[in-house]
């Protein structure tokens, strides 16, 4: 019973872990999977969303750690900051960088990522520095064990839910249709008369928002946050993974990769702790390294991903027709 | 005016030199291959792991052979002492470029070349796997702990009142080495002069006639080569650690943007205003925010004058 406990818990903090990384694999979709902008700034606005709601919700900070807090929000009012607060610096970024071309915005969005990151490291007085910001305060915390776990999953699912019930409506729409458009063939969206530049910056805005709001959902969980959290080996690099293993362009295929990649991952390093102490610590690297060869795996032999993206139907009933997706 | 030299013209000139180095490889890369190439950070970094063998161990490290010979007992011990006799740092530079060049064609070949002829945007995201395969490698083979070619060099006495040490003077004298040897080749040689005509005008270089494939291997033997060597000089200059590259990607991207994509001499001097602007900033900001520096120049080039300063491309 014991072990069945154990195990309960343990799958249930997977899936919360899952589901919150499905939040960014989400924002990414709207990013590069649907629009075709190459972020990889992701671990910058995941770091935005998880300060900015814990310093709005978090106790006031112990004298030896001090940083700027102790407002004690509700956490509601956390997690729609660190979406607004994420979406305003989006917004600034895209203004500047979304008319470059994909590699440049990819160089410019990794740089504004590594720059927020070395600003929340070295700026005690905001984020604690080095030692971060605790006390963080976590729905249902004070209910009883394993109940409180449970409920932070099922709140975790209906954000995902609400996400993708979201996010589907705008893709299937003419929305979602400019969108991919543009990601097409950018030249002939702005010849039928479609505003490229504004239409690309929603996208990325909206995007960013959600890494967001998952690195709020993250804070949250884990009742702290510090500077190693928003390194851009987990927070960035592995969300691509996600995007691109699931289905770059699908919502089903983003949710699908991000529970398939954390499940990997975490088999991994559960095979790492059987191995001894030095060779744990070897083994971690190579866990990375796989990971780094599962990309190129994929890139190479599926790029269409586990549930590909699905081509817009074009009419309606019986004159509906498949395009193919090329 | 002679302790402005001391404190901030030696590292400027030190730091600008190899970001012009590595900057050189990104930008011929971004201009033949179409691609920003996330993991020239890394190859920056190999180099200055393949020399940290040769000057700890000897030339032992690239030689299976004649240690398989010595365990067996085929040769005395003594026989491999010389082969033990840990290298100059400077003498390693020319072996990590070779090793370095192979890897990277290496490289080229198995994760980048299948993307060669559909989107090039993917190859841009197998480059940052690469980078991040590279830096677990380096950390699963050499652990995280910092390594040194040699201990903390005292300014020379002969040179006061400057304050240059004897790494600075190699480092010098190897940039100087390494910048006319890439002038001589992008100049005078055909190989030199087909890889600029495919970093103008890919297209037309090759209804010319020109063997892409081949200037393709070519570029990347130039740009992990120079790559190398600037990993070994920083690693001469301050230490050898596995992020050492990865931390220098956004300044030398910088700096081939600033200096024009597909412009070497556009990179070498992108390469030396990055490094300058880098130093001098520390007057005014403190030193943890130095890359943002290179981040903001290139941002302000991007939206002021994205081709850069020679007029590179515009992919």
């Amino acid at each position: 019973m014991e072990f069945l406990g154990g195990l309960i818990l343990f799958l249930v903090g997977f899936a919360t872990l899952a589901g919150i990384a499905s939040v960014s694999t989400l924002g990414l979709n709207i990013c590069w999977g649907v629009t075709g902008l190459f972020n990889i700034g992701i671990a910058g606005f995941y770091a935005i969303g998880a300060y900015t709601s814990a310093i709005l919700t978090a106790e006031p900070s112990v004298p030896s750690n001090p940083h700027l807090g102790g407002f004690e929000l509700p956490i509601p009012v956390g997690w729609a900051a660190a979406m607004v607060l994420s979406a305003a610096v989006a917004w600034v970024v895209g203004k500047v960088c979304l008319r470059l071309r994909a590699d440049y915005l990819a160089i410019a969005t990794i740089g504004i990522a590594e720059i927020i990151r070395i600003t929340f490291r070295n700026w005690s007085a905001i984020a604690g520095g080095s030692y971060g910001i605790h006390r963080i305060p976590k729905p249902f915390e004070s209910w009883p064990q394993p109940w409180a776990e449970i409920f932070f999953l099922l709140l975790v699912v209906a954000v995902v839910a609400v996400i993708y019930w979201v996010i589907e409506r705008g893709i299937n729409s003419p929305w979602g249709r400019v969108m991919r458009a543009i990601r097409e063939n950018e030249l002939a969206a702005a010849a039928a008369g479609k505003d490229v530049e504004r239409m690309r910056l929603q996208a990325f805005v909206y995007g960013s928002a959600l890494m967001g709001l998952a690195g709020a959902l993250s804070a949250h969980y884990l009742k702290q946050f510090l500077p190693e959290d928003t390194e851009p080996l987990t927070a960035t690099f592995l969300i691509w993974v996600m995007l691109i293993a699931g289905g770059s362009g699908n919502n089903k295929g983003a949710i699908l990769g991000a529970f398939v990649v954390w499940g990997l991952w975490t088999m991994s390093e559960f095979m790492t702790d059987l191995l001894s102490a030095e060779w744990a610590t070897r083994a971690a690297y190579l866990r990375v390294f796989m990971i780094g060869l599962l990309l190129q795996v994929v890139l190479q032999f599926f790029s269409r991903g586990i549930i590909p993206e699905k081509p817009p139907v074009i009419g309606r009933g019986e004159k509906a027709e498949k395009v193919e997706a090329g | 005016m002679i302790e402005f030299f001391n404190d901030y013209i030696v590292a400027a000139l030190v730091l600008g030199s190899i970001y012009s180095l590595g900057a050189i490889g990104i930008s011929m890369i971004y201009a033949i291959l179409r691609f920003a190439h996330f993991a020239h950070g890394d190859l920056l970094t190999l180099g200055a792991y393949m020399s940290l063998g040769l000057v700890q161990k000897g030339f032992i490290v690239f030689m299976p052979l004649p240690f398989l010979v010595g365990t067996l007992g085929l040769a005395g011990e003594e026989a491999l002492a010389p082969l033990r006799m840990g290298w100059h740092p400077a003498l390693t530079i020319p072996v990590a470029m070779v090793f370095t060049a192979l890897i990277a064609i290496g490289i080229d070949s198995l994760f980048y070349r299948p993307f060669r002829k559909s989107q090039a945007i993917i190859m841009v995201i197998a480059s940052f796997g690469i980078a991040l395969m590279l830096r677990s490698a380096f950390q699963l083979i050499w652990g995280i702990d910092d390594h040194y070619y040699w201990p903390i060099q005292p300014p020379l006495e002969s040179l006061e009142p400057f304050s240059i040490s004897a790494k600075h003077l190699y480092i010098g004298g190897a940039v100087i080495v390494l910048i006319s040897a890439t002038h001589y080749l992008l100049a005078y040689t055909r190989t030199g002069k087909a890889m600029r005509a495919m970093s103008d005008d890919p297209d037309l270089a090759r209804i010319t006639g020109i063997p892409t494939e081949r200037i393709v291997v070519w570029t990347w033997i130039v740009g992990a080569a120079l790559g190398a060597a600037a990993g070994v000089l920083l690693g001469m200059d301050t230490r050898v650690r596995f992020d050492m590259g990865w931390n220098l990607l956004l300044p030398m991207f910088a700096a081939a943007i600033l200096g024009g994509l597909g412009r070497p001499y556009g990179a070498i001097a992108g390469g030396m205003v990055i490094g300058g602007l880098e130093e001098l900033s520390t007057i005014v900001i403190p030193g943890d925010y130095k890359s943002a520096v290179a981040f903001a120049v290139m941002v302000l080039v991007l939206i002021f004058r994205p081709q850069g300063i020679f007029k590179g491309r515009m992919l």
